[in-house]
């Protein structure tokens, strides 16, 4: 309720300023509401967003299932993760432009490359988080399989995944902001689609309307799918720490 | 659950460790464990009651295959024979008491966990989840796994340490019960000698560090009819024979 208050607030905000300001440069809710309807007649609106998403779903799914698999090796074998931590530390601070702009000389103006570049800049944050989760991997547990003799599967299934599920929905979620924000400087730079497109494109012509009418459309879209997917699935994971803490063994 | 579907299923169990090391903090290795022997035939139940921190639970972990640095020799049973109560419960706590036993011995029917539920008195908490479990539940639901697996050899790294007293009691008559009823081989680690005798044929008495078993005492009569008596006598001899043991 006080979340509804204050987006309304927000958008209050917006008209009061929008009302002194020059509506080339600010223009209010209702114009730019009414050149979304523009671009959703045409039929332009959907055809990018739903480029745009598809991109940040194969960027986002390659990056977290490498990282996590790269991260949970590094977190099991301490050899491996002093051998390529450094390597992890390097692409931890190489600026995503620069991923990006030697990604499509090296690959061409391709979708592989735009892709592969956002999954890049992913990638290493996936691995330091699931090293973590790795690392937090209680070896208890571990003995109680062994003991009892679990089966390779069973012990993914039911010892190692829910102990690195919460760790896997914190990368998903900060994963997922960094994903579609550094999607759009990816289509500005090298595609011919998509909202980043539009919004190069509304940036030649300085269009501020065309510009926001793509931006407000594709925020409203990333936290829909941050609240009615990421979210609930982090609930899920972390359900069996409801219960009363007497009695637990693992925090 | 009944005796008869592992009537034959104990493992003879035989332990020959020559020795065992640690390596402490000063980098010297520590012997914790040396000339140590102990023989255990199918279907008995023994108890190796030693000080705290004398290396029982080292024993344990390399009877269990847990700890394999370590000179010597130990009978395994074949894989997947084996159940262990560790001395924390070591439960999924993901998982309801009823899914535990289930991942945990995925051979037992479904029939079967829910008798060994109610024998442990852990019917109405079959959904429960650990972390909504008291410790002495917790215990019973570790309990209740490792028979779920039906083990050849059931190992039980002090069960009931940490329970108020009459809690420990009850559940040490239960587990009594279910080692005679099942006939399987058991080992139990404790520190507390009435523990043992009442629900060890066998017990082994340790030394100080580094452990090796210095006298060991038979329970002649069967443990349901042992009388408080012959309880006590046992008591008193097996307290007297770890007085005798030279501290080093």
């Amino acid at each position: 309720m006080i979340r509804l208050a204050s987006l309304a607030l927000l958008l209050l905000l917006w008209q009061a300023v929008a009302l002194v300001a020059d509506p080339r440069y600010l223009p209010g809710p209702v114009l730019v509401f009414a050149a979304m309807l523009d671009e959703a007649k045409s039929g332009a609106l959907f055809t990018h967003l739903g480029i745009t998403l598809l991109r940040v779903a194969a960027a986002f799914l390659i990056a977290m299932s490498l990282g996590t698999a790269i991260g949970f090796v590094m977190g099991r074998r301490r050899l491996i993760d002093r051998l390529f931590d450094p390597w992890l530390v390097v692409l931890l601070n190489l600026p995503a432009l620069v991923v990006i702009v030697l990604a499509y000389i090296w690959a061409g103006l391709t979708e592989t490359a735009a892709v592969g570049a956002v999954a890049l800049n992913k990638l290493p944050n996936a691995v330091v988080v699931a090293r973590e989760g790795a690392r937090a991997l209680d070896a208890g547990l571990d003995e109680m399989a062994q003991v009892f003799a679990m089966s390779a599967r069973a012990r993914l299934r039911h010892i190692v995944l829910p102990q690195l599920a919460p760790y896997l929905a914190a990368a998903m979620r900060s994963g997922l902001s960094l994903v579609w924000k550094i999607v759009l400087v990816v289509e500005l730079l090298g595609r011919s689609n998509g909202v980043g497109f539009e919004i190069n494109l509304a940036f030649q012509l300085f269009d501020v309307h065309l510009l926001l009418a793509y931006a407000i459309p594709f925020v409203a879209l990333m936290l829909s799918v941050e609240t009615f997917l990421v979210q609930p699935f982090e609930r899920r994971v972390s359900r069996w720490r409801g219960g009363s803490p007497r009695g637990r063994d693992f925090p | 659950m009944n005796g008869a579907s592992h009537a034959g299923g104990a493992a003879r169990l035989e332990v020959a460790i020559s020795h065992k090391d640690f390596a402490a903090a000063d980098g010297r290795p520590r012997r914790v464990l040396e000339n140590f022997e102990l023989t255990l035939a199918a279907g008995a139940a023994g108890a190796v009651v030693g000080p705290s921190g004398c290396g029982k639970t080292t024993l344990l972990r390399i009877i269990a295959g847990l700890d394999r640095a370590f000179s010597g020799r130990v009978s395994l049973p074949e894989h997947g024979r084996l159940g262990m109560v560790f001395q924390e419960p070591r439960l999924l706590p993901w998982r309801n008491v009823e899914d535990n036993l289930r991942i945990a011995a995925p051979q037992a029917s479904e029939e079967e966990i829910a008798a060994l539920l109610l024998k442990l008195e852990l019917d109405e908490h079959r959904k429960h989840f650990p972390g909504e479990l008291s410790l002495g539940l917790a215990r019973r639901a570790a309990v209740a796994r490792a028979l779920a697996a039906k083990p050849a050899l059931l190992l039980l790294d002090e069960p009931f340490v940490s329970l108020d007293a009459p809690l420990a009691k009850e559940l040490r008559g239960e587990l009594a019960e279910l080692i005679e009823e099942q006939q399987m081989t058991t080992l139990i680690v404790t520190h507390d000698v009435r523990e043992a005798i009442e629900l060890a044929d066998e017990i082994f008495l340790l030394s100080a560090r580094p452990a090796r078993v210095c006298a060991s005492l038979s329970v002649r009569e069967p443990r349901q009819r042992l009388s408080k008596q012959a309880a006590d006598a046992l008591e008193a001899q097996a307290r007297a024979a770890l007085d005798a043991i030279p501290r080093r």
